[in-house]
């Protein structure tokens, strides 16, 4: 009954709510503008967070990533380019019922299944994340260490593209994260002899870089391309006819996202793809997926939100994020001065439930804003990316600079635009890179500090039954991709 | 489908040093031993300060795993080689330039002006010949996002011909 208050406090607050109220609408214009997204626009916005108490920082983040999930669903339907790669999945259908002359149904569908993805994920936040945070009691070093490999394991065999480039992108990530001060001995590391190296590389730089500069390079590569707009009159709630239809899907659907979600991965992009084709798998029309099914835009949207949530699980439980945007809400948190964690559940529940509670408004007011307000958002993606990249530019480097008023950071992140340009066109994902990032100091302090406690016995690592689960755990992950193919072959 | 099928056969036609997972692979692995060279340069703490293991292993594990891992990459795309890229074109090429010229400009004149000169330059590159958006791109939204991040987070940009200006 506690709780339950406590989730509620956010509609009691107007701050927060006034929080609420522009963070959806900024993640839904960032939604709906392809090549952004709520993992740029979070990195963008986490500088103006400091203005703010960390509830309301996080509540900003949380709605914008919310909102920024759904949103690339309009630009799916109407234009048929998804505005979050978590929307691609979205398009095959979606665009289909559009040209149909039935946008209005299929955005009504994609709405109604975000909003019931969402909500549904958060009530799995709410269970799960405790419990899961009560079991981070047992952890030790070894533990986290162990868990951490997981995590990065996890990320290179479910992630999207070749496990092997996502390995390689990952332990660059950790590799950033050694640049700067060794902070056991003080040693400095691939600093070479630049001061500002010392303090290490910003998480960022990093993210705006890879995320946003190396946007705008491939938008640089695509400015005669035309997109061809379905104009849309308006939303339409889904007929008795479509809800019998997909009811089921948007459960399965939800459930698949929330799990996809938990693990680190990139969450919604997998959960969609996931959701997308076990929808297919158990519908009685499976011929029309890919032609305007409607449980296909059911089945994909309902896991690209659900992902929402269960990322936000391991994030406040472990410290762990489970996606790219909740490696910024974890930064977020950090700068904050917000150590998520088992304590964190124990000494700060009122500021927990408060973010459970508004990432429940948030898929509320994302459902309100998305039937009232499609029409006009739709028009966001008019605006033409010759006057759209260069302002997004200014606010980037503005934003970037401002963290630590260091001009230098500013060319790191120009430095990593180019890279995440020449990544993404070689199959290299980026998001291994930002989780690798943000646990590289995770993966290496807990081993260093096992080692210590274990007087420098490798072995001892796997005498402890939960680090060993998590190591088996990681061996499987890394031998799934090996059967998958094989399966595939037959 | 058929399209990739025939790119991944362009690709194989090229000789291998011209194929791209062979460039790619080349420069991963010489920055990566570049990088593992320089572990070798980093202070080695005396044994008796040693906690653990020293502060290069760490790093130079990760190489060494980056080297193996490319390596298994390009042995994998000798058996299923990657499809040919298209070409650049003329306009990703000027917005690299402009990134260069963003960093030689804040570097020696000012940072606003940086921005000012980036944004109307990849504007225009990009095909807007308007000069009320040119004004509006290069000048009248960083003035604002200067005002903003100025008054608002109480930023102090670094010195430079305009920001001078303003600041006296």
């Amino acid at each position: 009954m506690d709780n339950l208050l406590l989730i509620m406090a956010p509609l009691f607050s107007s701050k927060l709510l006034l929080v609420l109220f522009f963070g959806t609408l900024f993640g839904l214009i960032l939604g709906v503008l392809p090549g952004l997204g709520p993992t740029t626009g979070g990195a963008l916005i986490l500088p103006f967070t400091m203005t703010l108490d960390p509830l309301s920082a996080i509540v900003l983040l949380t709605s914008i990533y919310c909102a920024g999930t759904y949103g690339g669903a309009i630009t799916a339907v109407l234009i048929n380019t998804p505005g979050t790669p978590a929307a691609a999945a979205t398009c095959l259908d979606g665009y289909p019922l559009a040209q149909k002359g039935e946008a209005g149904r299929a955005l009504g569908m994609a709405t109604v299944s975000s909003t019931v993805g969402g909500i549904f994920s958060v009530i799995i936040l709410v269970f799960f994340a405790p419990i899961l945070a009560q079991l981070a009691y047992e952890f030790g070093q070894p533990e986290y260490f162990a868990l951490a490999i997981f995590g990065l394991t996890m990320l290179a065999s479910i992630g999207e593209g070749s496990p092997i480039k996502n390995l390689i992108a990952g332990a660059f990530g950790i590799l950033i994260s050694t640049v700067g001060k060794d902070f056991m001995t003080s040693i400095d590391r691939f600093t070479f002899g630049i001061n500002e190296l010392t303090e290490g590389i910003g998480f960022i730089p990093v993210v705006v870089g890879l995320f946003a500069m190396s946007e705008m390079l491939t938008q640089s590569t695509l400015i005669n391309q035309v997109f061809n707009r379905i104009a849309l009159k308006a939303i339409k709630l889904p007929s008795k006819d479509d809800y019998k239809k997909t009811w089921k899907t948007i459960l399965r659907s939800s459930g698949i996202g929330s799990f996809i979600g938990v693990l680190p991965a990139e969450g919604g992009t997998v959960a969609s793809l996931i959701g997308y084709s076990e929808a297919k798998r158990f519908s009685k029309k499976p011929e029309e997926f890919g032609k305007g099914s409607i449980e296909g835009i059911a089945g994909a949207e309902a896991a690209n939100n659900a992902a929402t949530g269960g990322a936000m699980v391991p994030t406040l439980a472990l410290g762990i994020p489970g996606s790219a945007t909740t490696a910024v809400i974890l930064t977020g948190l950090i700068i904050h001065g917000v150590r998520p964690g088992p304590d964190l559940f124990r000494e700060q529940p009122d500021f927990l439930y408060g973010i459970f509670g508004a990432m429940l408004i948030a898929n509320v007011l994302f459902f309100i804003f998305g039937f009232f307000g499609a029409k006009i958002f739709a028009r966001i993606t008019l605006v033409p990316n010759k006057i759209l990249w260069p302002m997004i530019f200014a606010v980037s480097v503005c934003g970037t600079y401002s963290l630590n008023q260091s001009i230098i950071d500013v060319w790191i992140m120009l430095f990593f635009g180019v890279l995440g340009f020449f990544m993404r066109r070689y199959g290299f994902s980026v998001v291994p890179v930002i989780i690798g990032l943000i646990l590289g100091e995770l993966v290496e302090g807990t081993l260093r500090q096992s080692l210590v406690i274990f007087d420098g016995n490798w072995l001892m690592f796997f005498t402890r039954p939960i680090a060993l689960t998590f190591f088996i755990l990681s061996l499987i992950a890394l031998a799934f991709p090996l059967i998958r193919s094989k399966k595939f072959k037959k | 489908m058929k399209n990739v099928q025939k790119q991944k056969r362009a690709n194989k036609s090229l000789p291998f040093f011209f194929r791209d997972e062979f460039k790619v692979c080349l420069v991963i692995i010489s920055v990566s031993v570049a990088l593992l060279i320089t572990t070798f340069t980093f202070d080695i703490v005396p044994p008796i300060l040693n906690r653990g293991i020293q502060p290069a292993t760490f790093p130079k594990a990760l190489l060494i795993l980056i080297i193996v891992m490319s390596l298994l990459i390009y042995y994998l795309a000798t058996k299923n080689p990657w499809k040919v890229e298209k070409k650049l074109p003329k306009s990703f090429f000027l917005t690299l330039l402009s990134f260069f010229i963003f960093v030689v400009i804040s570097k020696t004149l000012d940072f606003f002006l940086a921005i000012a000169a980036l944004s109307i330059f990849v504007s225009y590159y990009w095909g807007e010949k308007r000069i009320f958006y040119l004004l509006l791109v290069g000048i009248i939204f960083p003035v604002l996002v200067f005002i903003f991040f100025e008054t608002i987070l109480g930023l102090r940009f670094p010195p430079g011909i305009i920001t001078n200006i303003y600041y006296s």
